[in-house]
């Protein structure tokens, strides 16, 4: 079950686990502008092959714009 | 969009998914650096001034147009132990003569923005209501310091992006 979290967890997992943040909206607003590191995989792309260079030891961490 | 996100992760295999709903929105607010395309300087978080006065609501009037004067400004932004901006004292609060605390002399509830308000938007709402300062909070309410209407004209001039 996916956790949800706060602006303090994320700093917390990225900074002592190495936490992956995975962007899923559409590429033209990530290259607006996006989380420092993060990566974009569009939530209509989300699979398998998509999703292949992330480390599954890892956390991961999905935002999208707000909560709305 | 993003619980949707990390259900389809776990869908997948993923074990340790973590949703972050509040997203860039919410790491925008808190004045945390973002990355990408945008000029970070089209944001009120580039321009804001946070060595602004405070005060705490019991403080006398007298005292604290001693303290805002001696430094220069006319204005000081009423807060609490947690720095939630609770009111604004300016020129005219100030200027009060009789011996009275900034809780009686305050207006109340000042309107406040979020560091990742555009700076064009944030400069017109300075011209609508006649204000040459807005308080920035971040969006739990935390007074992080002002956005000067004259620093976000010459930023916005400086970018050829003043609103007409």
């Amino acid at each position: 079950m996916p956790f949800p979290i706060d602006r303090d967890e994320v700093l917390r997992l990225l900074h002592d686990e190495e936490a992956q943040l995975v962007e899923v909206l559409p590429p033209d607003e990530y290259e607006d502008e996006h989380l420092p590191g993060a990566i974009n995989i569009p939530l209509k792309t989300l699979d398998r092959e998509t999703t292949g260079l992330l480390d599954r030891e890892r956390p991961v961490i999905v935002y999208c714009y707000d909560s709305q | 969009m993003s619980p949707r996100a990390a259900w389809r992760l776990e869908s997948i295999g993923f074990t340790r998914v973590y949703d972050y709903s509040a997203g860039k929105a919410d790491w925008g607010s808190f004045g945390l650096p973002l990355e990408g395309q945008r000029h970070s300087g089209t944001r009120v978080g580039a321009h804001l001034q946070a060595d602004v006065p405070t005060c705490t609501l019991w403080e006398s009037l007298e005292a604290v147009r001693q303290r805002v004067r001696g430094v220069g400004a006319d204005t000081c932004f009423v807060v609490n132990e947690q720095r939630i901006v609770l009111g604004r004292l300016g020129r005219a609060a100030l200027d009060r003569d009789d011996d009275v605390t900034a809780d009686d002399a305050m207006t109340a509830g000042p309107s406040t923005v979020r560091p990742s308000l555009d700076l064009s938007a944030a400069l017109e709402r300075m011209r609508k209501q006649n204000l040459s300062d807005l308080p920035v909070t971040s969006s739990d309410g935390v007074f992080l310091g002002v956005i000067r209407r004259d620093d976000a004209e010459r930023a916005l001039e400086a970018m050829d992006a003043v609103p007409k």
